[in-house]
């Protein structure tokens, strides 16, 4: 192997010019890589990660440019490089994936389609091997139905099959460098352990160089051999594989490595500070269920043919479920996408109506009245709910303080100003949101922002029941840290039970009591949340704890591989 | 941390800021505030009354007194055609915001109720979108009657397809976002979540709608009224001002054709243009 690394960079800096002046996203980065290595840029949101890599490419933004350094491509400037030299990398030697692989294939294409381009337009094939080809591509990405993935438009596709689909297709131009900008974000936990398996072997095997964009440091550490964290556009630490846990020397690499869930921590752990809520007691437990949930099912039907037949295809999404909530406690529900896990929240929600079974809320039962009465119904401000998106939730129209104070006008007793105002500042100050936000708009706010006006519009009615779903999976972990933080320190304030649900279990036995996993709408396992981590009783829940990055915070992960 | 973050923005500073993005928002809206004020005051300042006739001036070309000239009855064509602003915005605000209202709440309602609602309301829209719009319009004021009136409604009619069309797609886009859901959460019934919810968030593409929509609207109704539909001579109307120039471009009386028309175009133009600005100025993400 040649000692002259793939790729290097050296004190990069990129400029954006911005209608306040020219912002330097990215000062100073420089590593190199080597053929059949992995690099981790690891950073949170607006750490100038992508950035960087995108600056290889030079996929910047028309307004952002290369203000110093140099980038060296196999030993050639990309910088002074011309056009066409430039194109020839760019399609060729340099590939790229995304986090939504199923918006990068172009949907009206078979995959096929896509692959036979890409091999003919490189001369990597003709008509009589062409489909030779492809079929060895597929097998080199773990795809063996090669057939029926040929054929199919990525939209038939799980995501999971899309992204090998894009890896396939980076292999078939023979790319010796991979770029992955969070390519499992989105994904479930085992569809990620085999994505990042197959990239890890790749690279291994045939001597592929990656650069994995991510926030996972999980991720970074099980599957990377280089690493470089960094912080507001600035690389804070960069370590060989070895060192990285032993010596991370960096306050803001300590802080990341804190605030990521992993077996063993605590919720308390997270943050360097103490949280509040250790000096609060835990609520007392009431003997009596807050919630019964009695064979619930929900099941859509699918018309086939609108003329003649009423034959309707079924789908299954949620089967015969029974678990109890009492009150004060917090139960986690795991599973992966399609699991069921979002439709038994909107049913218990009463945003949608289950096909059969029965949900008693404090004895009444409620899927007795339909979920359009349920909105005026007494009991609706006992169950309100959190969602995963804190951006999406958040009507982009409504100050902080309109959101906030629409459940208190709409189901509360508030008619006077006042009451409204300081009601509304002490959510605020509840959730630690600065009063002076109020008058903000949601696109002024930041995720962990967004994410307590969420939980203040969620808690201001005094629920009973708080439904939490994925409260945190669009968040930093060092925002999820404090919000994870804010939960418990609410839930032993105001006596509140949560319903947690989550795709990552490291996240949800922090805060529940009980645990219940969902498998294709079934609860496979149910049970305390510490004997259920310790002792899986069911496969899925097996593999679902195997396939979450682990890092061990005390000692180097070295362990397998 | 800006300061001006911390408090809610006057509409006057949006406005101000909206403006001075562009210079074509300048001119839009600075036109399309000049056309209000002459709508709006134009019976206080015209020089000659609009409808006294005197043939002993008949025909004469821009001077010093007649601006635009006179017309063949010596009627001043400045005058008639200032104050005729007020008669062709208003039937267009009125015919616009008929179908503005009706589209809209059908569009919307089809797209979050779905089922025989967005069935109905979708071939109702088609039905009328089959026929040639301009003839649909006047066979509708042949019908109904040659009246004002009816000539909104006309207008307002063969509008209505177009709100239902965008009001349904801005509506199916918005209702599946978790705030609807919040908002349902919230103690809003759907109704309430439809209107006060989803619809404002749908406004910044159905603004565009209306301001070029408006422009069709003062095309619609100068059309109908050149072919004698509509509102009827003497009123001045600027359709009809180009109508009773028309019989007299042949033999040289251009001025008679040129300002209705000049004027008439300008006010297309303008509520094309001032579209754009008037979405940027409703969306709250184009705010700073």
């Amino acid at each position: 192997m040649d000692k002259q690394p793939l790729l290097s960079i050296k004190n990069l800096a990129i400029d954006f010019e911005t209608r306040r002046g020219t912002v330097r996203a990215v000062r100073d980065v420089s590593f190199h890589l080597n053929r059949g290595e992995v690099l981790a840029l690891v950073g949170e949101s607006g750490s100038g990660k992508s950035v960087t890599a995108y600056s290889i490419l030079n996929l910047l933004d028309k307004n952002g440019r290369l203000a110093e350094g140099e980038i060296f491509y196999n030993g050639m400037s990309l910088h002074n490089a011309n056009k066409k030299q430039l194109e020839e990398v760019r399609g060729r030697e340099i590939a790229m994936i995304f986090q939504n692989p199923m918006s990068t294939l172009n949907p009206i294409r078979k995959v096929g389609q896509h692959l036979r381009d890409m091999l003919k337009t490189h001369g990597y094939a003709n008509w009589s091997n062409l489909e030779a080809e492809i079929e060895k591509l597929l097998h080199q990405v773990e795809i063996f139905d090669v057939d029926r993935v040929k054929n199919a438009y990525p939209f038939e596709l799980s995501g999971g099959m899309c992204q090998r689909v894009m890896i396939a297709l980076a292999l078939a131009c023979r790319s010796q460098l991979l770029i992955a900008d969070e390519p499992t974000t989105g994904l479930d936990v085992t569809t990620q352990k085999s994505i990042m398996d197959l990239v890890h072997n790749l690279a291994k095997e045939g001597d592929l160089a990656v650069i994995l964009i991510t926030h996972d440091l999980g991720l970074a550490a099980k599957y990377c051999d280089k690493f470089v964290v960094m912080e507001k556009g600035l690389v804070v630490e960069q370590n060989p594989r070895s060192h990285f846990f032993a010596d991370a020397a960096h306050p803001y690499t300590q802080k990341l490595l804190l605030a990521t869930p992993s077996k063993d921590a605590s919720l308390s752990e997270l943050t360097s500070h103490s949280p509040d809520y250790l000096h609060l007691p835990e609520p007392s437990k009431a003997t009596t269920p807050l919630l019964q949930v009695k064979g619930l099912r929900k099941t859509y039907g699918k018309q086939t043919n609108f003329l003649f037949s009423s034959a309707t295809e079924e789908f299954v999404a949620v089967e015969d479920s029974h678990f109890e909530i009492y009150s004060g406690e917090c139960v986690g529900l795991v599973g992966g996408s399609g699991s069921g896990k979002s439709t038994t929240s909107r049913m218990l929600s009463r945003l949608e109506d289950p096909t059969s079974g029965r949900i008693l809320f404090e004895g009444t039962d409620i899927t007795a009245i339909s979920s359009k009465d349920f909105i005026r119904h007494p009991l609706r401000k006992d169950i309100q709910m959190v969602f995963q998106d804190p951006t999406g939730s958040l009507n982009p129209r409504h100050s902080v303080f309109d959101l906030i104070s629409e459940p208190l006008l709409r189901l509360g007793a508030y008619r006077s100003k006042e009451d409204l105002n300081s009601k509304v500042e002490e959510l605020t100050r509840q959730v630690g949101l600065p009063s002076e936000f109020i008058y903000r708009l949601p696109h002024q706010l930041s995720g962990g922002q967004k994410a307590r006006v969420g939980i203040a519009r969620a808690i201001a009615l005094q629920p009973k029941l708080l439904i939490l779903d994925e409260p945190t999976s669009a968040l930093d972990v060092s925002v999820q840290a404090t919000v994870l933080q804010l939960l418990e320190t609410l839930r032993r304030e105001l006596g509140l039970s949560y319903l947690f649900i989550s795709h990552d279990l490291y996240v949800v036995k922090m805060l529940s009591h009980r645990l219940l996993v969902m498998q294709e709408g079934k609860i496979v396992e149910q049970g305390m949340t510490k004997e259920v981590m310790s002792n899986p009783q069911h496969p899925y829940t097996q593999g679902l704890m195997a396939a979450i990055p682990v890092i061990e915070k005390k000692s180097p992960a070295l362990a397998e591989l | 941390m800006n300061n001006t973050f911390e408090t809610q923005e006057s509409f006057a500073q949006r406005l101000w800021f909206t403006a001075n993005q562009n210079i074509l928002s300048l001119v839009s809206l600075a036109l399309f505030g000049l056309y209000i004020l002459i709508g709006l005051t134009s019976p206080y300042w015209i020089p000659f009354d609009p409808l006294e006739t005197n043939t002993s001036i008949a025909l004469q070309g821009p001077n010093s007194q007649h601006w635009f000239g006179t017309d063949h009855l010596g009627r001043d064509v400045f005058s008639r055609v200032m104050i005729a602003t007020r008669l062709d915005l208003g039937i267009a605000v009125s015919a616009v915001a008929i179908s503005f209202i009706i589209g809209t709440a059908l569009g919307s309602i089809a797209a979050y109720y779905g089922g025989w609602y967005e069935r109905l309301i979708g071939r109702l829209a088609d039905i009328v979108l089959a026929f040639p719009l301009f003839v649909l319009a006047m066979g509708i004021v042949a019908v109904l009657g040659n009246s004002l009136i009816n000539v909104i409604y006309a207008t307002a009619i063969i509008n209505i397809p177009f709100y239902i069309r965008i009001a349904r797609a801005e509506v199916s886009l918005q209702r599946d976002r978790q705030y609807v859901q919040a908002a349902l959460l919230s103690g809003n019934s759907h109704l309430r979540t439809l209107f006060f919810h989803i619809l404002p968030n749908c406004l910044p593409n159905l603004v565009v709608q209306i301001s070029i929509n408006m422009g069709w609207a003062i095309l619609n109704a100068a059309g109908l009224s050149f072919i004698g539909l509509g509102v009827r001579p003497p009123a001045a109307e600027w359709g009809i001002l180009v109508a009773e120039g028309a019989d007299y471009i042949i033999s040289g009386q251009w001025w008679l054709v040129l300002f209705p028309g000049f004027f008439l175009m300008l006010a297309v133009f303008t509520f094309n243009l001032v579209g754009d600005t008037l979405r940027d100025l409703v969306d709250p993400q184009k705010r700073k």
